[in-house]
């Protein structure tokens, strides 16, 4: 019973951070951009805010643009849920292994492009069929990059996959080295970061996930902007502790869980500033260059499972 | 034995739903409908009696029929795979015959009669039914014909239109030829055996490169028939030719069929299996998934496009036999039988949603009286229940947790990264290739149902017929409930339905069978817990258990402020109309960019001019296969065919001579 | 089997080898002439590390000199001398556009399985901690005939022969520690000598052609059109 408590409140904790992450990246990024920056605070201020807004629906909405904020919510926060953030062996890592994740984010990115075509106008249209077309060419890549990683730990379960490093003697896999790159470059594309999407935007021409959800207003609204924030912090906690589990708990007693939140709370900062000078650094892609750098990122996967196969098999 | 005398009420009741009503009364449509539709919901309750008490009860047995040939009778047999797919059979069959009154109503007023329509449904089915319950070659091919020629007097019900009518011939011509290969592979079987019963060829003993050349004609056969690329081409014509109950039908269950003749063949008949006849059934498998995919997302022909996707979700079936093939050929026989299950599992699901998107797109079709895509929309408040319908086979179709379509594709998925135990690390290093081709397939089938869904539902109405139109009766509304439902339980349910799958998998590979639910039925593991694990309960439990808490969290506020209704944004510039939101074409175009070398695609634009002063942007998209494949086949035939035609001289005598010479050279071979 | 146990160099030079195949790849996807000439500099100092290793880890203390030659080579000298020719041909701005990169990509990928299945039965036979390198030089071999192939700029199809040199000195140092001295210096300079050649090449056939894209050949042919 212990495992299932920590597991929901584990839950209820990535809920409560994933602003604060956000935050953190949005003040990193004002400061390199030379302005002061809102406080790190802003977000959970925006989402209240947005909480306490009326709710106002188009005319020709249909039930589907009511139901699809709850959907993409708690689809995500089961996904959150599911992966190792402070402890592995937690019994959720057994409910849905990484294969099951994808599905979770599919469905997620189903209903939210459904929302986007129902009202009726051009943008929701435009932003879902981008969204569409971007999340088929990610998925071979994040799939291939998956399936290198389990054909080295012989395991889809996340928990497994996370501790294989902690439990194993140090050995540098090139095969880990390639599928690391390839998926950064797919978590950049698939929670719509600079280059592939500006979170930022909303000029039609350059919008995708902000057009899917541009009708939206009051709770329904802080329902989704909340899910991305979920969404990024579940990617970032997943390539942290998949490649540097070190720090993760390996039982469930206070102490191992404390030293667990430390480290992955560093990971985060330091992966955020690493996110942040990426976004400043680099300029958003035409949308007919992204699958050249989604076909990269499938090819660093290929090299890393050709890796496996040729250098690290016996 | 009961469960065979069931399947024998099956057929009975089919060809009585066929018959009877031509014999009685012919001429009046009401009496016809009332006779014949009960019959075959008959005849789908029998299959599904007959293939639950084979499959869950363990039942099989044998019998043999007073008909065939003087020294041949034929020979029926029941086992668990015969059992399985009666029930997948007798399911679509009992929601046709619930759908199909309301539905045939528009029929029975038009310029055919509605006699044909149910006088050939009702061999078709038990024609199926026959050729699953087959133990002999003779019994086999008989079924096969009856259900081929019965779906071609079905197709070709719709006989005014030009297109319908070139659509039957192509399915007859290439389901002739697929007739002709079976009819191959069966001589060369029963030589070997010594007889043309299955339990003769069971126990023949083939050299290598005889079982090879054998499977080779099965898999062309029966390929030709489920529809893999290239030899697909009849059914995106076929599907949108008949009518919507009728394709449900063929997509559904004939295809189905066809697979299980390769499954009954291959595993059963041929006894010692290749790696390199799973290797080629791999490849043509992913072939047919992608393209398929890739084909159905440019149609927007409703029909058209479902069609293709049977195409796709039968490469992911030959995707699953295929990893099966090759890891029985290379001794393991566990991971085999996985992939076997896998593949099963993903016929009964499609059988499911496909045949609940036909159905509903049957309605939608009679509804909006048109075929394309681009003339409707907002149908969602127009038709509520078949809206909620057709999204649980969107969803279900795009392989999304937590219903049905998801399932087989993770165990599909779970069998392919299996790939490593092989000690030919090449194929090894290709079987995650193709697993990375199944996830693009998946991927894009689900960006087509957005589409899909998106153009025909949401947003405004594209045409006025749209506008008007209403939801269908208790019928119609009735299967397709049922079979969203069924897609439901499927997808919840696995470890139960998988239990009853690995009693297949058990007869053809008893030695070593997976622990697929080994922790009970909560957990579906495939292999081992350590290695993977999916709850299925679990997962619903958990997104009702966030949604609840969200919900509750958000209620209060609910109450307190009403939400309101506005107009949508549009940018200050006037209220919106429905050609502002985005067409089918128009969400697949950067798809159709990025992939363009996989169709041929011409058209474009054209300035305004007198006959279109608005100017005119027109696009055609055909299909490879027929100028890379068919028509170099077609002009070598016909070429050849003219040099023989030298012998047709007209000249009498030259015909005497003919005659002349053979007998001299018979007389010469007789006196040797 | 959970993964080799080697000891840490030995999983360095597989990191490394590895990294190699990765700059192969980036050569065949290059359009810049500039980019191209920079990451074939990449691919000399990472075969230079390699040799380190490999002679730090043996005790073969003369792969340290052919290590040494590799990198005054190829990490500085053909590069250099490569920018200078870049520079004074005029081309440094050209972005030479690829035809299907996609295809090729995927081609290079099926020449790396192909190498690991030809090398197989050589693999039993080393003694070599580091077998699983030879598929990853022959692949490098490989690609670079394929690059050879697939671009049309001079330019490119040169750098394109030199990774194929560098493929085999990598199969050299990690199948058999090494060449004897004489057949390195020989190849070396014979390297060396054919990257002078190119570069007055390169003159002759843009004062003779015009253009430095060899399908412009096409008209040295007899028949007459």
């Amino acid at each position: 019973m212990n495992g299932w408590l920590l597991a929901i409140a584990q839950t209820l904790f990535m809920a409560a951070l994933a602003p604060l992450l956000a935050g953190w990246i949005k003040w990193l990024k004002c400061r390199l951009q030379s302005r002061s920056g809102p406080p790190l605070w802003q977000p959970y201020r925006d989402l209240m805010r947005l909480f306490g807004k009326q709710v106002l629906l188009a005319e020709s909405a249909s039930p589907i643009f009511r139901l699809a904020p709850y959907v993409v919510f708690s689809v995500t926060a089961l996904a959150g849920s599911v992966i190792p953030m402070l402890a592995v062996g937690l019994p959720t890592s057994a409910l849905a292994d990484a294969i099951v994740l994808v599905g979770f984010f599919a469905l997620g990115r189903f209903f939210l492009a459904l929302a986007g075509m129902d009202v009726g106008t051009a943008f929701g249209g435009m932003g879902s069929s981008r969204e569409m077309t971007i999340a088929s060419l990610a998925e071979p890549a994040m799939l291939l990059g998956v399936f290198t990683l389990a054909m080295t730990v012989r395991s889809t379960n996340l928990s497994t996959m996370v501790s294989f490093l902690l439990v194993s003697e140090f050995q540098i896999y090139p095969s880990f080295v390639f599928a690391a790159m390839g998926l950064v470059l797919v978590a950049v594309a698939e929670t719509g970061r600079i280059p592939v999407d500006n979170p930022a935007t909303h000029l039609e021409l350059t919008m995708i996930h902000e057009a899917m959800i541009l009708e939206y207003t009051g709770r329904h609204l802080a329902l989704m902007e909340w899910a991305a924030m979920l969404k990024l912090l579940i990617y970032m906690v997943l390539l942290t502790n998949l490649f540097c589990p070190w720090g993760l708990a390996q039982d469930l007693r206070l102490a191992p869980l404390a030293l667990g939140l430390v480290s992955v709370m560093a990971k985060l900062l330091v992966l955020g500033i690493a996110l942040a000078l990426a976004e400043t650094g680099l300029a958003k892609m035409r949308l007919f260059r992204v699958p050249q750098y989604l076909g990269l990122a499938f090819i660093l996967c290929l090299l890393g499972m050709l890796s496996h196969v040729v250098l690290e098999m016996n | 034995m009961v469960a065979l005398q069931l399947a024998l009420v099956m057929i009975v009741a089919a060809l009585a739903s066929g018959f009877v009503p031509a014999l009685v009364c012919p001429r009046r449509p009401v009496w016809i409908k009332a006779l014949a539709f009960p019959l075959l919901g008959l005849a789908g309750l029998a299959g599904i009696a007959s293939g639950a008490l084979a499959l869950l009860g363990g039942q099989s047995g044998d019998l043999q029929l007073p008909f065939g040939l003087p020294w041949l009778h034929s020979l029926v047999h029941l086992d668990a795979l015969a059992g399985f797919f009666l029930l997948v059979v007798g399911l679509v069959t009992l929601v046709a015959a619930v759908y199909a009154p309301a539905y045939v109503r528009e029929y029975a007023a038009g310029p055919q009669p509605l006699l044909p329509l149910t006088l050939f449904t009702g061999p078709f089915i038990a024609g199926m039914a026959l050729v699953l319950l087959a133990a002999d070659a003779f019994t086999f091919l008989v079924g096969w014909e009856t259900m081929t020629l019965a779906g071609y007097f079905l197709v070709a019900y719709q006989h005014q239109h030009t297109a319908n009518r070139d659509a039957a011939y192509v399915y007859l011509l290439m389901s002739q030829v697929c007739g002709v290969f079976i009819l191959l592979a069966c001589g060369v079987l029963a030589a070997f055996g010594g007889g043309f019963d299955f339990a003769g060829m069971r126990a023949a003993q083939l050299s290598p490169a005889w079982a090879s050349l054998t499977f080779v004609l099965v898999f062309f056969g029966f390929g030709i028939k489920a529809g893999l690329v290239p030899l697909h081409v009849w059914l995106p014509q076929a599907h949108p030719a008949a009518p919507s109950y009728i394709s449900a039908l063929m997509s559904g269950v004939m295809l189905k069929v066809a697979v299980y003749g390769f499954i009954r063949f291959s595993y059963d008949l041929l006894g010692t299996i290749s790696w390199q006849w799973g290797a080629l059934t791999l490849f043509f498998g992913c072939l047919s998934a992608l393209l398929g995919v890739l084909y159905a997302l440019m149609q927007h022909d409703l029909k058209r496009l479902l069609a293709y996707h049977s195409v796709e979700n039968i490469g992911i079936i030959f995707i699953g036999l295929g990893l099966s093939l090759v890891f029985a050929g290379t001794g393991h026989p566990a991971l085999a039988s996985l992939g076997l299950i896998a593949a099963l599992y993903h016929c009964l699901n499609h059988a499911l949603f496909k045949s609940l998107l036909f159905f509903g797109a049957g309605v939608v079709l009679q509804q909006t009286q048109a075929h394309d895509l681009e003339k409707m929309g907002g149908l969602i408040r127009r038709m509520p229940v078949t809206a909620t319908c057709f999204l649980v086979g969107c969803i279900s179709i795009s392989a999304l947790p937590p219903f049905n379509g998801f399932v087989s594709e993770w165990l599909t998925f779970q069998t392919a990264l299996q790939g490593p135990v092989l000690r030919n690390n090449i194929l090894g290093a290709l079987i995650p290739v193709a697993a990375a081709v199944l996830a693009l397939t998946g991927a894009l089938a689900a960006a087509c149902f957005v589409k899909v869904y998106g153009v025909i539902f949401l947003g405004l109405p594209r045409s006025t017929q749209a506008a008007k139109a209403v939801e269908t009766s208790t019928g119609p509304q009735l299967g397709q409930i049922f079979l969203a439902l069924l897609c439901l339980l499927f997808g919840i349910f696995p470890t139960a339905t998988v239990a009853q799958l690995a009693k297949i998998a058990g007869q053809f590979f008893p030695d070593a069978m997976p622990q697929l639910t080994a922790q009970g039925w909560l957990w579906l593991t495939p292999i081992s817990p350590e290695i993977a694990s999916y709850s299925a309960p679990l997962v619903l439990f958990g997104l009702a258990l966030a949604w609840l808490l969200v919900w509750l969290w958000l209620h209060p506020r609910r109450r307190r402020q009403p939400v309101s209704l506005v107009s949508p944004w549009d940018c200050g510039f006037g209220p919106l109309n429905a050609r502002m939101q985005y067409t089918a074409s128009a969400f697949a175009m950067p798809i159709r960019r990025i992939f363009a070398p996989v169709w041929p695609m011409h058209g474009g634009y054209q300035p305004p001019s007198a006959a279109d002063p608005g100017g005119r942007y027109q696009l055609h998209i055909g299909d490879w296969a027929w100028s890379k494949f068919y028509q170099p086949l077609g002009r070598l035939i016909s070429a050849m065919a003219r040099r023989l035609a030298i012998i047709q001289g007209g000249n009498i005598r030259a015909y005497l001579a003919y005659s002349f010479f053979t007998l001299i050279v018979l007389l010469l071979v007789v006196s040797l | 089997m959970a993964g080799l146990h080697l000891p840490l160099i030995e999983q360095l030079v597989l990191c490394l080898a590895a990294l190699v195949l990765f700059t192969s790849f980036l050569l065949l996807a290059q359009g810049r002439i500039v980019s191209l000439i920079h990451t074939f500099a990449w691919q000399g100092g990472l075969l230079c590390a390699a040799t380190c290793l490999m002679a730090i880890n043996s005790g073969r203390y003369h792969l340290l000199i052919s290590a040494l030659l590799t990198l005054a080579l190829k990490v500085f000298f053909i590069p250099w001398q490569l920018r200078r020719l870049v520079l004074r041909l005029d081309i440094r701005r050209e972005v030479e556009t690829i035809g299907n990169p996609s295809l090729i990509m995927l081609a290079g990928g099926a020449l790396v399985l192909f190498s690991y299945y030809v090398v197989l039965p050589i693999r039993e036979l080393s003694l070599l901690a580091a077998r699983n390198t030879i598929a990853v030089s022959l692949a490098v071999i490989l690609i670079g005939m394929l690059m050879i192939i697939s671009r049309r700029k001079a330019v490119a199809q040169v750098i394109g022969f030199m990774s194929m040199e560098n493929g085999l000195f990598f199969a050299a140092v990690v199948a058999t520690y090494g060449m004897p001295m004489v057949v390195e210096l020989g190849v070396a300079f014979d390297v060396l000598v054919a990257a002078i050649l190119f570069g007055i090449f390169f003159f002759q056939l843009r004062a003779g052609i015009g253009s430095l894209d060899v399908d412009h050949l096409n008209r040295l042919h007899e028949k007459d059109q």
